[in-house]
């Protein structure tokens, strides 16, 4: 029963998230936005599409969306849900998140340099620099909770984390501040990416899929919406307490994911993006954020040994 | 001084142009242009045998215009380049050399201007532009264009880039061949007013407003006050109308949805209000040669009012809020900057002018209309970057309104708003300029021995300015571009003519 319920939230809550963004950027804007399953009545109707493909690409391009979509899929297995409980759970599933993920980023960078555009090369070249900022911060804020919590795996962790010690709860809302920008960064929203944008100079996400159509870009969009709601998800485990059940938590956890997307619609519409060469300096925060954790778990541990 | 001296609006006879020789043309542009005076027209003629070149030159600070010409006989197929000593004459010289084929020796820059259908050479291809190359490892080209993402008009860009950053930026316009300019001059001109209006369609106000005044003082016909009141209300809403759609870009590409959003809307007032007045948004229909087609009475003027103080509230409070914001202000300062020197130089006009720092402003400078009874101020920033532009708009947007709301207090009295056409003086050159919302419109005529029109020369603001935004984006990071380009706002159509 559980894992069918994480399934289809993993299924639908990514739709949601994108139609909740919307809908807050409309209504702030003043008009009335589409539906909140708009997303998922986009995603069948480019299901239903053939595929326009380019003469000068490979087979890569031709499989890269699919491998990663999966890699994002097999990715959200690990992640826990409501009631900190992930489908998946093996010690070190937190290194393999990160590298799913990793692995369906890079199938997406190849693909796009096999199209030998100028844009897509110049796109490519952007996300992969300002996610390989983002992921260091990732692994300080992963390890020093493994390392305090003495858990190695995503749900063990989460829920040892909790009752950590004095500073537990400093503790999950820097790390949540953190996941934060790791979820504007990697879902490519402002500041740091404006998914609005028709403008293919300044693009860093979108530009990477100008050539894909059809399934493939259902494939490309629902991941890339798979993959806010992963970390937002993430935030909301962190935020549920330890121990109340898989009802109440599952409640929390749903209300937080909301608030999240609530939160980005908010940041979009009042926020301006930032110039492309201030964006590493706002990534680098959650690195910043992490040698802090990291940091007060050194003090706590110092003071248990 | 053999030049001959006239004003904005002034006819006067061919026969007193002087005629020169280009080389004695040439150094009387150079002395001309030292001692401060710009070019505003540089065309040729084609005549029975040959072509003769006229150019008109601005003193800003006297409100005069300087005619002269020269004569090329069939024979002579080049003259020496004047650009290199006067850049500001570059795209004029590539406009005269690839509508006459007469060739200016030793220009630096000399390529295709807008592959019109009466070029001279006409086995030259878009496909063959001669595009400026960077050589290097790291250098790699940026194309965007002709067609772009969004609804915008064909232009190609290509970026010389050495990762994030432009070497250089070259603009290759010309995709529309409109052959406007052989049109004006074929036909009944007092027939031409869609024709005008269709020039650029975001300034159908400013270029009616060039071709009326033009045609009224070659056949000598006096427009009531009334009529010249409502043409400069409807050229000041235009204004607005544009700045006010500029800025919205400019928000929008920085994601800044609540001000793309609201100055968006405002626009929509402001076009709205044009509505009301002549029935189109853009003012189609509205300036005739003679005057106007519609009055504004004292129930729409009233109404109008009340509509322009609710626009002036919301541009104070949405431009307030937007260059306040830190991120909107990170992205706009210190971002695509031309210097004072580099827009004299390059002879930029308009608004983007004045953010560089030039006082141009063919309002102030070489007034017409009403402007010549309730006189419009020059606005001027130093900065020369798209915050200043983008600041520009925002000040000239609420100088604007506040002209207008003085102007609707008090429209001159007055039933007469059309008077009949009369015939063109023959023999004659009339230049009429507008400052239209980007800049300076230039349109001369040049009528024949019957009074019918042999030669009408179009200069937009664009045509002026487009060198500018290559210029503003070097060195920028590629990312920046579009703001840079949103900051200017030219017109595509303006010069592809």
């Amino acid at each position: 029963m559980k894992i069918l319920i994480t399934v289809l939230m993993i299924i639908f809550f990514p739709f949601l998230i994108s139609g909740m963004i919307r809908r807050v950027k409309s209504v702030w804007g003043g008009r009335k936005g589409p539906s909140l399953i708009q997303p998922f009545f986009d995603f069948s109707r480019l299901m239903k599409k053939s595929e326009v493909i380019s003469r000068t690409v490979s087979p890569v391009f031709l499989i890269a969306p699919s491998a990663s979509l999966a890699a994002t899929i097999c990715a959200a297995m690990l992640v826990p849900m409501a009631g900190k409980s992930a489908i998946l759970s093996f010690n070190g599933d937190f290194i393999m998140f990160c590298y799913l993920l990793a692995l369906g980023k890079f199938m997406l960078v190849v693909s796009a340099m096999d199209t030998g555009s100028s844009f897509e090369g110049m796109g490519s070249s952007r996300e992969v620099t300002f996610s390989a900022l983002a992921e260091p911060g990732f692994f300080i804020i992963m390890g020093s909770f493994a390392w305090i919590s003495g858990c190695k795996s995503f749900e063990s962790i989460f829920q040892a984390i909790y009752n950590s010690g004095p500073a537990s709860g400093l503790l999950i809302l820097l790390a949540i501040i953190g996941l934060f920008i790791m979820l504007l960064t990697e879902g490519g929203r402002l500041p740091v990416d404006d998914p609005e944008t028709h403008l293919e100079l300044t693009m860093i996400h979108e530009v990477m899929v100008l050539d894909n159509s059809g399934p493939d870009l259902g494939f490309i969009l629902y991941g890339a919406a798979l993959k806010v709601f992963l970390i937002a998800s993430l935030i909301a485990s962190l935020a549920t307490p330890t121990g109340i059940g898989f009802v109440p938590g599952l409640i929390i956890f749903t209300a937080v994911v909301t608030a999240e997307a609530v939160f980005i619609g908010f940041l979009e519409s009042v926020m301006a993006r930032m110039r492309m060469t201030h964006i590493p300096q706002f990534v680098f925060m959650i690195t910043a954020l992490a040698i802090i954790i990291f940091f007060i778990v050194m003090m706590e541990l110092g003071k248990a040994l | 001084m053999s030049w001959a001296v006239t004003s904005n609006n002034q006819t006067i006879d061919l026969a007193v142009i002087p005629v020169k020789t280009p080389a004695e043309l040439r150094t009387e542009i150079i002395e001309q242009s030292q001692r401060g005076a710009r070019p505003v027209a540089f065309f040729g003629q084609k005549l029975s045998s040959g072509v003769r070149l006229f150019v008109i030159m601005a003193n800003d600070p006297r409100s005069e215009l300087m005619a002269s010409s020269a004569i090329f006989a069939e024979s002579e197929r080049s003259y020496q380049a004047i650009s290199n000593e006067i850049p500001a004459f570059q795209l004029f010289e590539r406009e005269f050399f690839e509508e006459t084929g007469i060739k200016p020796e030793g220009h630096p820059w000399l390529k295709p201007v807008r592959f019109s259908h009466s070029r001279a050479d006409q086995s030259a291809r878009m496909a063959d532009y001669p595009f400026f190359r960077v050589e290097g490892e790291s250098v790699h080209e940026v194309a965007v264009g002709p067609v772009h993402a969004g609804v915008i008009e064909p232009g190609h860009f290509r970026f010389m880039c050495s990762g994030e950053k432009v070497h250089h930026l070259e603009i290759q316009l010309g995709y529309q061949h409109r052959g406007i300019e052989p049109m004006m001059a074929d036909g009944n001109i007092w027939k031409k007013h869609k024709l005008v209006e269709s020039i650029t369609g975001d300034s159908a106000i400013a270029n009616s407003l060039a071709y009326s005044s033009l045609l009224e003082s070659a056949a000598g016909i006096e427009v009531s006050a009334r009529a010249t009141a409502i043409r400069t209300l409807a050229l000041e809403l235009e204004r607005v109308a544009l700045h006010m759609s500029s800025l919205g870009g400019l928000c929008a590409d920085v994601g800044d949805l609540t001000g793309n959003t609201f100055f968006g809307a405002t626009r929509t007032y402001v076009i709205n209000a044009l509505l009301d007045i002549c029935g189109s948004r853009f003012g189609c229909g509205l300036i005739r040669p003679g005057g106007v087609n519609f009055n504004v009475d004292a129930e729409l003027s009233a109404k109008l009012l009340k509509t322009l103080e609710m626009v002036r509230n919301r541009v104070f409070i949405i431009g307030e809020r937007t260059f306040n914001m830190p991120g909107v202000l990170s992205r706009f300062q210190h971002t695509g900057i031309v210097d004072a020197k580099t827009a004299e130089k390059i002879n930029m006009v308009g608004i983007t002018a004045r953010a560089s720092g030039l006082k141009r402003d063919i309002r102030a400078d070489h007034p017409f209309g009403f402007y010549r009874l309730y006189p419009a101020y020059k606005l001027t920033l130093d900065s020369g970057d798209v915050f200043a532009r983008a600041y520009m708009r925002y000040l000239e947007a609420k100088r604007s309104l506040g002209y207008l709301i003085d102007l609707l207090s008090g429209l001159p009295p007055g039933t007469e708003l059309i008077t009949d056409r009369g015939s063109l003086k023959p023999d004659s050159m009339t230049v009429s300029m507008v400052e239209g919302p980007r800049g300076e419109l230039v349109h001369v005529m040049l009528s024949g021995a019957n009074g019918e029109v042999v030669r009408y020369k179009l200069k937009d603001p664009s045509f002026n300015n487009w060198f500018a935004l290559a210029l503003a984006v070097r060195g920028e990071g590629v990312s920046d571009f579009p703001i840079c380009n949103k900051s200017f706002d030219l017109s595509y159509c303006g010069y592809d003519l």
